[in-house]
């Protein structure tokens, strides 16, 4: 079992949400995340003070998928999400052991 | 005897007295959405304690302090008449009762002292402002007020003109904002870390209900409803719209953006350089005002950076420099036509209206930094005016009032129990 993890732009999370869900996927969690790459921050001015502010707004995307779906998944959101322009993100995958589905106890690839 | 009071002249003081009093909530707001999250109610909590210590004292000994048997042209007997029980009897011959004019002043003098608390933002100790609140308009408010406004002042005598309070109020208030912010020194991180305003909707409420409530402030002291209050409150609306233009066009140039922190301070200077002059220019002569404070404020508000003070919220950049700027003007702009009946020097009336309105300015700005510096150091050192440097990286809303303004501040907090 893999856990893809994506940091996108916010203004795309509606495209990327429907992608994933026309490439079967039946479950997310998003959260709204700050963050910086390569674009760094962006200033502000108030009374003439400049302010550089280094975090900017990001969604952030878990999705928990069987092993030989990762690729793919992966592949369906940096489509998605791709503008093109500096600041879309990044998407990346790691291992995990062991998934409980609450509900009925199930564990492993059946609780994803 | 027939009896003198005029209902319509009085019925408009009062009216103008509660458009005032709104302002000092209207500063509140103005102020607290220019700080950051952890400290907006200590912001506003300052405004509503002037409130409430200098609304008692005026009652007490503040109106005949200021108002009262005069002594010397200096100060009034603040015995005679202490509680206002001499003036609960409606007097004949006064075509407006004296407690319309002693509603009408209170709200000055609790505005003055809210309005130092911009200087000192995030860091004062609530009971240290308080006694601050208390001992400061005693002894620097009250006498400056009755220099400028009682009719056996000496500034009043001299004929300088500052007809609804830039001496009295804003060059006052903003220096004491400047000897509080040396005295109690930077905020922990200034110039580092992000201290930009946390809610800038709250700062254009604010200042909204600045510039209603100062319609009260300018036109009332007129203390009638008459053609001179009409005459201001026209120059208070013009100098206003003209000193929000003229700072937007500074940032625009400057900064590259029209910001609407930079509207609501443009507004603020402009009501603060056009009261003072709000009765002797033509309204031509309150868009200069205007035009000149929006500009000269919006540079103004840098100094501290070069300077090295932290004087958090501006009050030294608007109040005082646009206090001055209005003050001094009126040498310039007044015209014989204006209520004041004052011709300044670009209307032939040479340099002399001038000479008393720097007089008056450097006195208020004088009398006003001294004793301002010896009761910041006095407090300072006998109980301290700062909270901990702990409190204020924390956030000096939950040490000092033991309350958060938004849930999210508090984070992880889990209530247990309730206790009543």
């Amino acid at each position: 079992m893999k856990l893809v993890c994506a940091v996108i732009q916010p203004h795309r999370l509606d495209d990327v949400k429907s992608a994933l869900e026309a490439a079967g996927v039946r479950g997310m969690t998003v959260s709204e995340a700050s963050g910086y790459g390569r674009q760094r921050g962006h200033t502000e001015v108030y009374r003439g003070a400049e302010y550089t502010i280094d975090l900017v707004p990001k969604v952030r995307i878990e999705v928990l998928v069987g092993d030989e779906d990762a690729t793919s998944v992966t592949s369906v959101i940096v489509g998605a999400a791709q503008t093109g322009k500096i600041g879309d993100g990044k998407v990346w995958t790691i291992p995990v052991e062991d998934v409980a589905r609450v509900r009925t106890g199930e564990r492993g690839p059946d609780a994803i | 005897m027939e009896s003198a009071l005029n209902s319509g002249d009085t019925a408009w003081i009062l009216t103008a007295s509660a458009l005032v009093l709104l302002m000092t909530p209207g500063l509140a707001f103005f102020y607290g959405g220019m700080v950051r999250g952890k400290s907006v109610l200590n912001m506003m909590m300052m405004s509503f304690g002037a409130m409430g210590i200098v609304g008692v004292i005026w009652v007490l000994w503040g109106y005949p302090m200021a108002f009262g048997t005069d002594i010397g042209g200096f100060l009034g007997n603040p015995f005679d008449g202490f509680g206002l029980g001499n003036l609960l009897a409606a007097n004949p011959e006064e075509s407006l009762p004296s407690m319309a004019f002693v509603a009408f002043q209170a709200t000055f003098a609790i505005i003055t002292v809210a309005l130092i608390s911009g200087a000192i933002a995030d860091r004062t100790k609530f009971g240290a402002w308080m006694a601050f609140a208390g001992i400061w308009v005693t002894l620097v408010y009250f006498p400056i007020a009755h220099w400028v406004w009682a009719g056996d002042g000496w500034l009043f005598n001299l004929g300088a003109i500052d007809f609804a309070g830039g001496t009295v109020v804003h060059i006052n208030a903003g220096v004491a904002g400047l000897a509080l912010a040396i005295i109690l020194g930077k905020r922990k991180g200034w110039g580092k870390d992000p201290m930009r305003p946390h809610n800038l909707p709250f700062v254009m409420l604010g200042a909204g209900l600045l510039w209603f409530g100062w319609f009260g402030f300018n036109a009332g002291s007129a203390l009638a409803a008459d053609n001179t209050a009409s005459v201001v409150w026209v120059n208070t609306m013009v100098a206003t719209c003209a000193a929000m233009l003229g700072w937007l066009i500074t940032e625009k140039i400057r900064d590259g953006k029209a910001t609407s922190l930079g509207a609501a301070s443009g507004v603020v200077a402009g009501l603060v350089a056009i009261t003072p002059a709000c009765s002797s220019v033509s309204p031509i002569g309150a868009i200069i005002v205007g035009v000149v404070a929006g500009v000269v404020c919006a540079l103004a508000v840098g100094l501290k950076w070069k300077l090295g003070y932290d004087d958090s919220l501006d009050v030294v950049g608007v109040h005082l420099v646009g206090g001055l700027t209005g003050t001094l003007l009126i040498g310039f702009l007044a015209t014989a036509a204006a209520p004041a009946g004052v011709d300044g020097l670009f209307y032939g009336g040479g340099v002399d209206q001038l000479g008393k309105q720097a007089i008056a300015a450097f006195a208020a700005l004088g009398y006003s930094l001294v004793l301002t510096l010896i009761i910041g150091y006095a407090i300072k050192m006998f109980g301290g005016f700062r909270v901990s440097e702990e409190a204020e990286v924390n956030g000096i809303d939950l040490a000092v009032h033991g309350e958060t303004a938004y849930e999210t501040l508090g984070i992880g907090r889990v209530s247990t129990e309730v206790k009543a």
